[in-house]
C-alpha cells in the first residue's frame, strides 16, 4: 500500500524489492476490483446504442434508434419527471426531518434511543414489504391521498426516516458539541446553531443521505405502483413495466434504452454532489 | 464520537474523544447544547420526522403485523371476511419445508455477500483508500458507488448480461471458452456475488468515515513499534472503529434480509435455490394471494433481525471486555 | 363487516398517534399501545369519512359527475394497456376507435358522454392486486378489462355483482349473447349469472417447425395421435439434429401459469381427468401420476431442455429458440403465432407462414382423453366487467356492449388478429389466418376452461411447483404426486380432493 511503500529504508535492497511487489501486488489488487466493478456497466453502454440488443454485452452494431423509438412514447419523460419530483419531495423531506431529530436526538439524552431507532428501522423493512400493500392502500386511500403524488412522498419518508436518523445521529454526535457552545455565547437560537455551525460541518453526510434518498426512491416500485392510478403520474420504475409485452417478455431495445435515461440523472446526480458538497460519511472535523 | 447506534457502555466508552466531551457537557456545563436546545426545542426538532414516522411507518407497520395473525388475502371470501387465525400462520410457515428452505437460503446469502462480502470489502476498499488521492482511487470509488446507486431494475440486466452462458460478458473473459451458465450451475455464488458488487459502496462510505476517527498518533506509534498494516488493522484500527463495524452490520444484514432483487436475477430458481425470503413472501403474498400469511413471515424475519442484532451487540461488547 | 371494524379500529389509531405527535412531540411510540379503543369510535365518524370526502373531488371527476339523466356523463375504463409499450394495440384502439366512436353514437342521441381510459403497463399479476385494492373500497373504472380466471375470487370477495343486478335485465336482451358460444360466454358466469362481457379467447395446440421436422426425415405435416407420437418424432429428432430441442413443455414456477395453462393441463386432459370434476381437486391418482410420467420421460430422457424451465428467463428464450429453429415442437396458446413469432413482434420468423405449423393435442392414446376425445385443448379468456360502486350503470353497460358489438370487435380484429368470442367476428375478421381459424374452428369445440374455483390461483402455483420439482430431479413421480397433495390439502382441505392411488 502506498503507506508501507513510502517508509522504505534506502539502501536495503530487500526491502526495495519487497517494496515494488507490494506495489505491483497493489496496482494488481486495484484493477481487478476496477474491472469487477466496471464489468457488469458494459452492457448499459453499448446495448442501448445498438440495432439488435440482446442480453450480453458486445460492440454494438451503432444506431440511436432505440432512443427515437424510446421516445416516441408519450410515457417516457413524464415518467423521469415525476420520478425526479417523488424523488426530490422526498429528500427534502427526509433530509429536513430526519437532520433536525438526529440533531436532537445527538444532543439530548432520551434513554432506550437507540433501541428505539433500531426497532422503526425494523419496522421500515416490514412496510417495504409486500405484505403492507393493503395497510398502505387503505392508510393513503382513507386520507385521500391516493393517486397524489404527496401520499407516495410521505408514504417513502416514512420509510426512509429511521435510516436517515440513524446514520445522521452518527454524524452529529461526531461535531463536538465546543462549537455550538460559542454559537450559543454569541445569543444564537438552536435552529440557527445548527444551521450555521452544525450543517456546515455535517454537509457531506447530508449530501450521502440524500443521494441515498433520491437512489431509493428512484428505484421504488411498490408504492408508487399501489398509490398511484394515472399514467401520467407514473415514475419511472413503474413505466419500466411498460416496455414488456402482453407475454411478460422484455422488449430489449425499448428497455435497453429506456434503462440508460432512467440511469443518467441519479449517475450524473452523485457527480454533481460529489463534486459539489462531497460525498463521505464524516463531517468536517479535520484531525 | 461515539458511533454506535445501539449504545452499550462498553463498546463506545474509551477510544472516543468526542462521545467523552459530550458526555460531560451532558452531566453539567451550563453551556451545554442540550440546553442551547431545551427539551421545548428538542421535541420541535423532533416532531416532523415523529409525525411522518408515526402515521406512515409506525401505523401501517404494526397494522401489517396485526395483519399477520388473520387469514387476509388480496381476493376471495378472506379478502371479504378475513379471520383471526392467531399463530396458525407461523405454525404452517415453520412447518413448511419450502419456508425452511427460504429461511436456510436467505442466511447463507445474508453471510456471505453481507456481514463477509460487503462488510470485509467495504473495510479493505476504505482502507486502500485511507491516504491515497490519485485518479486511480477516484475512478475506483466512483465505479463502486454507480453500482449502488444504479436502479435495481436496470442492475438485473447488466448481470443478466454478465453471467449469460452463451454470450455472457464474463464467459467472454474467462480463458478456454467456457459456456457456463453461471445462473444455473453456481446460482447462490452469482446472487452472492452480485449483491457484493452492488451494495458495498455504502460499507465502503462508512468505514472510509470510521478510519477518520483513528488518530493518527496511535498508527505512528504502532509503526515505530514495527507494526505492519495488518498488526495496526488489527491492534489498533479494528478496537477503535468497533462502533462503526456495528452501525455497517446492523443496516447491511437488515437491508439484505429483506433483499428483493435477486428476484429479477432468477426469480427464485433454479429449482428455489435462491429463493430468499423476500421472495417466498411475494410467492405466497402476491402469486398465491395470502397476505395474512405473508404479513406473519414478515413477523418472523422482524424477530430475525431482532435475534441478529443483539448477537452482533452482544458479541462486539465482548471483545471490548 | 370485519373490514370494516378494521379500518374503524385504524382511524381511531391514526387519530390518536397524529395527537400524540402534535401534543408532546418528543414522546414517541405511545400511540402503538392506544390501538385497542378502536371500537369506541363512534360509527358514524368512520362511515362519513369512507363514504364521503375520501376521495378529493377533484382527482377524479367520474365520482364527481351528477345524475345520469340528460347530464353530462363520464364515466372510465381500464386495461392493461398502453400507448407505446405493452397492448399498444389495445390502448390505441381505444383511444383511436372505441372512445371516440362510442362518443359520437351517444351526441347523435343528444347524450354528453365523456369516457376516460385509465392505461397501464404493468405485469398482470400487478394490474390484478392493484384492481383488487380499488374493488375494495369501491373505488376504480367503471369498466374494467379482465382475465376471466379471476373471476371467482373477485366474486367472492364482493368486489362484483351480476350484469343483471347492476345495470337490470335489459342486459339478458343484448344481440350479442347469440354470437358467443356457450362455453365462452360461461367464463364470465358464475352460478349462472353473468358478471361481464368475453372479449376474446385463445386455444392450445402444438406448434412445431416443419423445416426441422423435414430435415429431420419426418415430412413437413404433422398430426401426432397419442402421446407416444409426439415422444418419437421427438426422439427422431433427438437422433437426427442432436442440436435441436425436440419438444418444450411448459413446466415450472418461472414459467407461471404458462406451465398450467399450456403444459399440465393439456396433458393431464390427455389422461381423461380434469383439474376439478365439479365435486373435487384432482389429487394424487392414476391421471395425475400419468401426466407427471409424461414429464418426466420428456425431460429425463433430455427430449426437453430442463435448464430452460427453471431459469428466470425460460419463456423467453423458448420463444426465441423457437424462432431460430433451435426449438422443434412447443405447446402454446396462439399467442405465439399472433404476438410472438409475427412479423412485428418480438421474435420474428420470417417465413413464419411456411416454416411453423400445428396440429391439435393428442390425448394420451385415441379416445383416452377428457369427454373421450382425441384431442384435447385449454383455452383462457379475457373480457370486460363492470364495477360495482359505478355511478352509471347505463352509460358503463352501453360502453361495454359497444365494445363486444360485431362493428367494435371488427374493428379491433382488423388491428390485431385474434379469436374473439364472437362466432359473427370470427367468420369474417380472421378467416384469412388460417392459424387462428383453426383456433376458432378446430380447438374450441374441443377445449376445456380452467376450474372457477376462488383457490383455482393457489392450486395452480402448486401444480407449477409439483412439476418443477420433477423436471428439475427434485422429485420421483411419486414423490412429486404426494406432495402435491399434501399441498393441495392445505389449499381446499381433506374433504375437496379426490385421491386413489393404485
Amino acid at each position: 500500500m502506498t503507506a508501507a511503500g513510502a517508509a522504505v529504508a534506502p539502501g536495503n535492497s530487500r526491502r526495495v524489492v519487497k517494496s515494488v511487489l507490494t506495489r505491483i501486488g497493489f496496482y494488481v489488487m486495484v484493477l481487478l476490483l476496477g474491472v469487477f466493478f466496471a464489468l457488469p456497466m458494459l452492457w448499459l453502454l453499448a446495448a442501448p446504442f445498438d440495432r439488435t440488443p440482446t442480453l450480453a454485452a458486445g460492440v454494438p452494431d451503432f444506431t440511436f434508434d432505440n432512443f427515437v423509438r424510446v421516445f416516441e412514447n408519450p410515457f417516457v419523460l413524464p415518467s423521469l419527471r415525476n420520478s425526479l419530483i417523488l424523488a426530490l419531495a422526498t429528500m427534502v423531506l427526509v433530509v429536513t426531518a430526519a437532520a433536525l431529530c438526529a440533531y436532537a436526538l445527538s444532543r439530548v439524552h432520551l434513554p432506550g434511543r437507540d433501541i428505539l431507532l433500531y426497532v422503526l428501522l425494523l419496522f421500515s423493512a416490514v412496510v417495504s414489504g409486500t405484505a403492507a400493500m393493503v395497510p398502505l392502500f387503505l392508510l393513503i386511500f382513507e386520507i385521500g391521498l391516493i393517486n397524489t403524488h404527496t401520499g407516495v412522498v410521505l408514504v417513502l419518508a416514512g420509510g426512509l426516516m429511521p435510516a436517515g436518523i440513524f446514520i445522521l445521529k452518527d454524524f452529529m454526535d461526531s461535531t463536538p458539541a465546543s462549537y455550538e457552545e460559542s454559537a450559543r455565547v454569541a445569543g444564537a437560537s438552536a435552529l440557527q446553531t445548527l444551521r450555521d455551525i452544525v450543517v456546515p460541518v455535517v454537509r457531506p453526510g447530508l449530501a450521502v443521505i440524500a443521494v441515498w434518498t433520491v437512489v431509493q426512491v428512484w428505484g421504488d416500485f411498490l408504492i408508487p405502483f399501489i398509490l398511484l392510478r394515472d399514467p401520467e403520474l407514473a415514475p419511472a420504475a413503474v413505466v419500466m413495466f411498460n416496455f414488456y409485452t402482453e407475454g411478460g417478455q422484455a422488449n430489449l431495445p425499448l428497455i435497453s434504452a429506456y434503462s440508460f435515461l432512467y440511469s443518467v440523472p441519479v449517475v450524473v446526480m452523485y457527480l454533481f454532489v460529489n463534486r459539489r458538497y462531497g460525498f463521505r460519511f464524516y463531517g468536517g472535523i479535520k484531525r | 464520537m461515539s458511533p454506535s447506534p445501539v449504545r452499550s457502555p462498553a463498546v463506545d466508552a474509551p477510544p472516543a474523544p468526542g462521545g467523552k466531551g459530550r458526555a460531560r457537557e451532558d452531566a453539567g456545563s451550563q453551556r451545554s447544547p442540550a440546553e442551547v436546545l431545551g427539551v421545548k426545542g428538542a421535541a420541535s426538532f423532533v416532531a416532523p420526522a415523529v409525525g411522518i414516522v408515526g402515521v406512515f411507518l409506525i401505523f401501517p407497520a404494526l397494522w401489517t403485523l396485526y395483519l399477520g395473525i388473520t387469514n387476509l388475502r388480496l381476493t376471495g371470501l378472506a379478502a371479504a371476511e378475513p379471520q383471526v387465525v392467531g399463530l396458525d400462520n407461523v405454525t404452517q410457515a415453520l412447518s413448511d419445508p419450502s419456508f425452511l428452505n427460504a429461511l436456510w437460503v436467505t442466511a447463507i446469502f445474508v453471510l456471505g455477500s453481507a456481514v463477509i462480502g460487503q462488510t470485509v470489502l467495504g473495510l479493505g476498499l476504505a482502507w486502500l483508500f485511507r491516504n491515497w488521492h490519485g485518479w486511480g482511487r477516484q475512478a475506483l470509488e466512483v465505479l463502486v458507488i454507480f453500482a449502488w446507486i444504479i436502479p435495481g431494475s436496470v442492475v438485473a440486466f447488466l448481470w443478466i448480461a454478465m453471467l449469460d452462458g452463451e454470450s455472457g460478458t464474463l464467459n467472454a473473459l474467462l480463458p478456454g471458452g467456457v459456456g457456463i451458465e453461471w445462473l444455473l450451475t453456481y446460482p447462490m455464488l452469482s446472487i452472492i456475488v452480485f449483491n457484493i458488487w452492488r451494495g458495498t459502496a455504502f460499507a465502503m462510505l462508512l468505514f472510509g468515515a470510521a478510519l477518520n476517527t483513528v488518530p493518527p498518533s496511535h498508527l505512528e506509534t504502532a509503526r515505530l513499534a514495527g507494526a505492519g498494516a495488518w498488526r495496526q488493522l488489527v491492534d489498533i484500527v479494528l478496537p477503535t472503529i468497533r462502533g462503526h463495524i456495528l452501525t455497517a452490520l446492523l443496516l447491511v444484514s437488515l437491508w439484505t434480509f429483506n433483499l428483493f432483487t435477486p428476484f429479477l436475477l432468477t426469480r427464485g430458481g433454479p429449482n428455489f435455490q435462491t429463493e430468499v425470503l423476500p421472495i417466498y413472501i411475494y410467492r405466497v403474498a402476491i402469486s398465491q394471494g395470502e397476505l395474512g400469511f405473508g404479513a406473519a413471515i414478515g413477523a418472523i424475519m422482524l424477530v430475525i433481525n431482532l435475534a441478529i442484532a443483539l448477537v452482533y451487540i452482544h458479541v462486539l461488547s465482548e471483545r471490548a471486555a | 363487516m370485519s373490514r370494516r371494524v378494521l379500518r374503524l379500529r385504524w382511524l381511531s389509531l391514526l387519530f390518536v398517534l397524529l395527537m400524540v405527535a402534535a401534543a408532546c412531540a418528543g414522546d414517541d411510540t405511545s400511540g402503538e399501545a392506544a390501538t385497542e379503543d378502536g371500537d369506541a369510535t363512534p360509527e358514524d365518524v368512520g362511515a362519513g369519512t369512507e363514504e364521503g370526502e375520501a376521495t378529493p373531488d377533484d382527482e377524479d371527476e367520474t365520482e364527481a359527475a351528477a345524475e345520469p339523466t340528460g347530464e353530462p356523463v363520464t364515466i372510465s375504463i381500464a386495461e392493461n394497456a398502453v400507448r407505446g409499450g405493452k397492448n399498444a394495440i389495445m390502448a390505441d384502439y381505444l383511444i383511436d376507435y372505441a372512445i371516440p366512436t362510442f362518443t359520437e353514437q351517444m351526441a347523435a342521441d343528444g347524450r354528453d358522454v365523456t369516457v376516460e381510459f385509465t392505461e397501464s403497463g404493468i405485469e398482470d399479476e400487478d394490474y390484478k392486486s392493484r384492481l383488487a385494492l380499488d374493488l375494495s373500497v369501491g373505488e376504480g373504472p367503471d369498466v374494467i378489462g379482465f382475465d376471466s380466471f379471476w373471476l371467482s375470487e373477485f366474486v367472492a370477495a364482493g368486489y362484483l355483482q351480476p350484469l343483471t343486478e347492476l345495470v337490470g335485465p335489459e342486459v339478458d336482451d343484448w344481440e350479442g349473447w347469440e354470437q358467443i358460444p356457450e362455453a365462452v360466454a360461461g367464463s364470465l358466469e358464475l352460478e349462472g349469472e353473468r358478471y361481464g362481457l368475453p372479449l376474446g379467447t385463445d386455444g392450445r395446440v402444438l406448434f412445431y417447425r416443419s423445416d426441422v421436422l423435414a430435415e429431420a426425415g419426418l415430412g413437413e405435416d404433422f398430426q401426432p395421435e397419442s402421446w407416444e407420437d409426439i415422444l418419437e418424432a421427438a426422439r427422431t429428432i433427438a437422433e437426427e439434429l442432436p442440436d435441436v430441442t425436440p419438444l418444450q413443455v411448459n413446466a415450472g414456477t418461472s414459467m407461471g401459469e404458462a406451465t398450467t395453462l399450456q403444459g399440465f393441463m393439456p396433458i393431464l386432459l390427455g389422461t381423461g381427468a380434469q383439474l376439478h370434476d365439479g365435486e373435487a381437486w384432482i389429487g394424487d391418482t392414476p391421471q395425475l401420476r400419468q401426466a407427471l410420467e409424461f414429464y418426466d420421460e420428456v425431460y429425463s430422457e433430455g427430449l426437453g431442455d430442463a435448464e430452460l424451465q427453471v431459469r428466470a428467463d425460460g419463456r423467453d428464450r423458448s420463444f426465441q429458440e423457437f424462432s431460430e429453429g433451435g426449438i422443434a415442437m412447443l405447446i402454446e396458446s396462439d399467442y405465439l403465432w399472433r404476438g410472438v413469432i409475427a412479423p412485428e413482434a418480438l421474435f420474428p420468423v420470417e417465413n413464419r407462414d411456411e416454416v411453423v405449423g400445428w396440429a391439435k393435442i393428442p390425448a394420451m392414446e385415441p379416445g383416452a382423453g377428457i369427454r373421450g376425445q382425441d384431442f384435447v385443448s385449454a383455452s383462457g379468456g379475457t373480457g370486460r366487467v363492470l364495477n360495482p360502486g359505478t355511478e352509471h350503470p347505463q352509460e358503463a353497460w352501453e360502453f361495454l356492449s359497444f365494445l363486444g358489438s360485431e362493428e367494435a370487435l371488427t374493428e379491433f380484429v382488423e388491428r390485431e388478429p385474434r379469436v374473439t368470442a364472437r362466432e359473427d367476428v370470427n367468420a369474417t375478421g380472421i378467416a384469412d389466418d388460417p392459424m387462428l381459424t383453426f383456433i376458432a374452428e378446430e380447438t374450441l369445440p374441443i377445449t376445456w376452461y380452467r376450474p372457477g374455483f376462488e383457490e383455482y390461483p393457489q392450486v395452480s402455483e402448486a401444480i407449477q411447483r409439483m412439476v418443477e420439482n420433477l423436471v428439475a430431479g427434485r422429485n420421483s413421480v411419486e414423490e412429486a404426486a404426494q406432495a402435491f397433495e399434501a399441498d393441495l390439502q392445505g389449499i381446499v382441505g381433506e374433504e375437496n380432493i379426490r385421491s386413489e392411488t393404485g
